[in-house]
């Protein structure tokens, strides 16, 4: 459908299946759906694989996901924070998989699958433990590390302003790694806090073209993960 | 002497000492924690544009009480502020920055750095230690000069520069200079060459500090 714009958070993400994988825009707390990862939640999809930059903070979010036992695997460059509990135990206990990716390499995997590029070469990692078993190849006498891209099932994304067709701008620093995921999902779900009329975002302003986006649900006054869990704050309560 | 005692450089000295160095008009990544200090101590009349990997170009100093924004932070996640002539920009191209050799010096913790510029800095390798590397090795893969910030040794004394990192590595080879409270050490094909030394420390003193022999 050319009409992205859904009804409600719970309808946008409703067939968000068992053993899915799911990216989710954000850094830290910059950009993070928030409202999409709750409804999550509530359908309960189990054995999920995250692809995410960090694992979540407090109990709310990405970490109250993980804290639900929804998510079977996380991929990311930074799985703990200042306020990061959930993850660093259950993984401690062995009950959570980490794919550790450095942010550069995450991000150029996400890029790369949803650009139709299956695996590159990339500086990143080389003699470190992260290339152990992974395919190495000089070039001009330098050597690079084979890494595949990623492709997902769903992304999660959060924007500032989103029209009809889909197009999307962001706000500062919580745009991160969400235009690419947009790019690497079959369904990119959105949340964004002004649905505006066709025509109202410039074309040159633009960050995220419509057609790699699926379904736009408003969030007017989305919350902010800082605040949950500066207040406690634990999903579900 | 009781090893938890600072000598050498304070960390503020040792922040000016590094800002001192970095040529006008630069592009520099600045890690977490004391690489931070260095943007508040570069003179003026030099203009440094600042990179956060997280997607700001032209990132500036931390925002007045009340000013914060939570969508405005840096790669540590503090709040920040934006220059006039910033721009935003996605994680893909933020690393094609960085990888691609646009940023002229990323400046780094370490946890241990070898003669021969290797650097550990992202996990000790400890059981139960929960691994995350960030865009660490993507900096000291790209970046055109890798510098280093870091107290000489550790709290209980042990040695951070070493003959060869006992920690998983961040990059082989990647580093060139490291800042001290004690000196500033270039890493040279011959070895560790001490540059300066701090105000009351000898050669002697730096040597015993430092596993690998230093050149004077």
């Amino acid at each position: 459908m050319i009409n992205k714009l859904v009804g409600s958070d719970a309808e946008a993400v409703s067939d968000i299946f068992d053993g899915a994988t799911v990216m989710i825009g954000g850094f830290g707390e910059a950009g993070s759906p928030i409202e999409l990862i709750h409804r999550l939640i509530d359908l309960g999809s189990k054995n999920l694989t995250v692809v995410s930059n960090n694992t979540g903070s407090g109990n709310v979010g990405i970490a109250a996901l993980i804290a639900n036992r929804q998510v079977r695997k996380m991929i990311c460059s930074f799985p703990r924070s200042t306020n990061s509990v959930v993850f660093p135990e259950l993984y401690r206990a062995g009950e959570i998989e980490l794919e550790l990716v450095p942010q550069g390499t995450l991000a150029e995997r996400i890029r790369a699958g949803g650009a139709g590029i299956p695996a590159f070469y990339t500086p990143s990692s080389v003699n470190t433990p992260l290339a152990e078993g992974k395919e190495q190849r000089e070039f001009n006498g330098q050597t690079y590390v084979l890494e595949y891209g990623i492709k997902a099932d769903f992304s999660l994304v959060k924007c500032q302003s989103a029209d009809r067709y889909g197009n999307l701008t962001y706000n500062k620093t919580a745009r991160n790694f969400s235009p690419i995921m947009c790019t690497a999902a079959d369904i990119t779900i959105v949340q964004a806090k002004y649905m505006v009329e066709a025509g109202e975002i410039d074309p040159e302003t633009v960050v995220t073209p419509g057609i790699f986006v699926n379904r736009v649900v408003e969030i007017t006054d989305p919350a902010h993960e800082s605040i949950l869990v500066a207040s406690g704050e634990r999903y579900p309560r | 002497m009781n090893t938890t005692e600072r000598v050498g450089w304070s960390r503020i000295e040792m922040a000016q000492k590094a800002a001192l160095d970095i040529p006008d008009g630069s592009y520099v990544n600045l890690g977490i924690g004391m690489p931070e200090l260095i943007a508040d101590h570069v003179p003026p009349g030099i203009e440094v544009i600042y990179h956060t990997e997280n997607g700001l170009l032209g990132m500036g100093p931390v925002p007045e009480p009340g000013q914060e924004d939570v969508e405005l932070i840096n790669a540590g996640k503090k709040y920040v502020t934006a220059i006039k002539g910033a721009c935003f920009f996605h994680h893909a191209d933020s690393f094609t920055m960085i990888r691609g050799g646009h940023l002229d010096i990323s400046i780094l913790g370490a946890l241990q750095v070898c003669e021969k510029g290797d650097l550990a800095n992202w996990s000790t390798g400890k059981p139960g230690a929960i691994p995350a590397v960030g865009g660490a090795m993507d900096l000291v893969a790209g970046v055109k000069n890798v510098w280093v910030i870091t107290d000489h040794n550790t709290k209980d004394g042990q040695f951070k520069l070493v003959n060869n990192c006992s920690f998983p590595l961040t990059g082989k080879g990647v580093v060139d200079r490291v800042y001290t409270n004690l000196a500033i050490i270039e890493i040279t094909e011959e070895g560790l060459k001490v540059r300066e030394m701090a105000p009351g420390i000898t050669f002697e003193y730096l040597q015993e500090k430092t596993e690998p022999k230093l050149i004077q």
